[in-house]
């Protein structure tokens, strides 16, 4: 797990004329869990979201630097945004099942990407929803609607669907905050799990939940990342102070 | 304040006044709305029959009768919802989903609002002189629906814009952060749930469609005739085409010219039929729009 499968280099993003991003600099590991922390507004989402080009759909954006992806910037001319999105998948911090059964949600996917075979997408559908830890739980009720799931299941019925296309990258942007206690606690076991397949980047605003579940972590302050490493160390001993003002909950 | 005690509940007669006025308006709008139905029926049903339904109004054969009409009707609509849905559906789909807030949209917007506040007669005038005699479609059924595809353009573009406003931007979001295209996520998300709002507008199109009359007069004309069928199946079907290019009047026509000519009772008849097919369409869309919710 030490290759890196993204390299940000010098990344500055500007909503209008707010500098949103600052130099941000990231050696993202292959097969690892990294967690962005930080205070609203410091951009965790906004990096996140640069990661699959899913600020290319806002308006007056700017960007400059580099997201290597393997290798390839992620921001060249030539990227196809589908190919791109395929490879790094998104789940959001509101789950956001679309008003279909559970089967059609997790085969949303597949089929976009051409999947039609019936087998194929069945067992596509049922190999992702065991990825996410809720086949048990729906495995009777396939056809029903995903909209009468519980919130728990509905941000896990998110990340199968997510996993559906095998992507390499899973960004997840506060996936638990929505979520009581126990459905918190199997989704992040969830993210133990998932981190042997893909490499998983998550934003999360708890503390306790970065410790427990990241290898790296990034402290973002107004744009910038403060402090950047293997998380046992930058919670143990961090290097910059206000990083440890954080961690230690004297501000945020 | 009068001590400590809770109970000193004031009374209200203002409120009670109040209340009282709401109720009655609504009432009264209930019972005047059956009273008008019921009217039209008990001066028409005595119309009513089978031969009045299924035979043209012909002094030759001494008969009295709407089919031609009904089925001039059902050509209206069905050209008129063909024409209007799509474009209609189109434009809301570009404000909502492509164009960029700013004066266009807003200028569009703007003009379609106008439109729908543009007295019908006017949309007459303009569909005789532009589709009649500028494209050569003289009166027609075809010229007819064409004037009203323009008059219903605004409730069909409003109410497909109002429900694709009402889905949430998080399946966008969902669905473009898989990787589909914009258009693929319109299809597949968007106009799913936007069906029952798009139904709604066509509910109301299809009100405003069987109740005009003046824009349908210059356009569309009056004729009773029932295409004349028979020969092959093709043949049958090249005539069913045809009849849209000749001129043909709606059930509100004929109740317009008979009232016109003092024929009461064959106006309430047909004021009945037409009572009945906007019931039944509103009935047809409501199920389907219910149907569509609960898949
Ligand atoms: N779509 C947007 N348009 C303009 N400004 C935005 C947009 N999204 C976020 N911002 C701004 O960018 C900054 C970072 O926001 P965000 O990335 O959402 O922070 P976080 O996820 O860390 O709470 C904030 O100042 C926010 O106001
Ligand atoms: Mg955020």
């Amino acid at each position: 797990m030490e290759k890196s499968k993204l390299l940000v280099k010098d990344l500055n993003l500007y909503y209008g004329a707010n500098r949103a991003l600052k130099d941000v600099e990231m050696e993202i590991r292959d097969k690892a869990v990294t967690a962005l922390i930080g205070p609203s507004g410091c951009g965790k989402s906004t990096f996140l979201k640069c990661i699959n080009r899913m600020n290319d759909l806002v308006e007056n954006v700017r960007i400059r630097g580099q997201v290597l992806l393997d290798g390839e910037n992620i921001y060249d001319r030539r990227v196809d945004t589908t190919l791109l999105r395929k490879k790094v998948g998104m789940v959001f911090q509101q789950p956001n099942p679309f008003p279909m059964s559970i089967y059609d949600n997790v085969a949303y996917g597949p089929r976009l990407h051409g999947v039609k075979a019936k087998q194929e997408l069945d067992s596509i559908v049922e190999e992702a929803l065991k990825g996410a830890a809720i086949f048990e739980e729906v495995k009777d009720r396939l056809k029903k609607p995903a909209l009468g799931l519980s919130g728990g299941q509905q941000q896990r019925l998110c990340i199968a669907r997510a996993l559906a296309v095998r992507p390499e990258v899973l960004l997840m942007d506060e996936p638990t905050s929505a979520l009581d206690p126990i459905s918190t606690s199997k989704v992040e076991e969830l993210m133990e799990a998932l981190k042997k397949s893909y490499t998983v980047v998550v934003v999360t605003h708890n503390m306790q939940q970065a410790a427990r579940v990241s290898d790296d972590t990034a402290f973002f302050l107004l744009g910038a990342v403060v402090e950047f490493g293997p998380t046992a160390a930058l919670f143990s001993r961090p290097r910059d102070k206000r990083t440890e003002d954080y961690i230690t909950g004297r501000f945020g | 304040m009068t001590g400590d005690t809770l109970y000193h509940k004031k009374k209200r007669p203002l409120e009670a006044l109040l209340l009282g006025a709401v109720y009655g308006a609504a009432s009264v709008s209930v019972l005047l709305l059956c009273g008008v139905i019921g009217y039209v029926f008990a001066k028409g049903a005595g119309t009513l029959s089978w031969s009045f339904l299924t035979t043209v109004t012909s002094a030759l054969k001494q008969t009295v009768g709407i089919a031609g009409n009904l089925v001039n009707t059902l050509y209206i609509i069905v050209l008129t919802l063909l024409a209007a849905t799509p474009i209609g559906v189109g434009a809301a789909i570009y404000l909502n989903e492509y164009a960029k807030p700013g004066r266009l949209v807003r200028l569009i917007e703007f003009t379609t609002e106008t439109l729908s506040g543009i007295p019908s007669v006017l949309f007459g005038l303009f569909g005789m002189v532009f589709f009649g005699e500028v494209l050569g479609l003289g009166y027609s059924l075809l010229s007819g629906a064409f004037t009203l595809t323009l008059m219903v353009l605004p409730l069909i573009v409003r109410n497909a814009q109002e429900a694709l406003r009402t889905v949430p931007d998080s399946y966008r979001s969902g669905a473009l952060g898989m990787g589909a295209s914009r258009w693929h996520m319109i299809r597949t998300i968007l106009l799913p749930s936007a069906i029952p709002g798009i139904l709604t507008g066509i509910i109301l199109a299809v009100g405003r469609i069987v109740g005009e009359s003046a824009a349908l007069l210059f356009t569309a004309g009056s004729a009773r005739l029932l295409p004349r069928l028979g020969g092959g199946l093709l043949e049958n079907v090249k005539k069913l085409g045809g009849k849209a290019l000749e001129s043909g009047g709606t059930l509100t026509i004929e109740l317009y010219l008979q009232m016109q000519n003092g024929k009461y009772d064959v106006a309430f008849g047909a004021g009945c039929v037409l009572i009945v097919i906007v019931l039944c369409i509103n009935l047809w869309m409501k199920l389907l729009a219910g149907r569509w919710k609960t898949r």
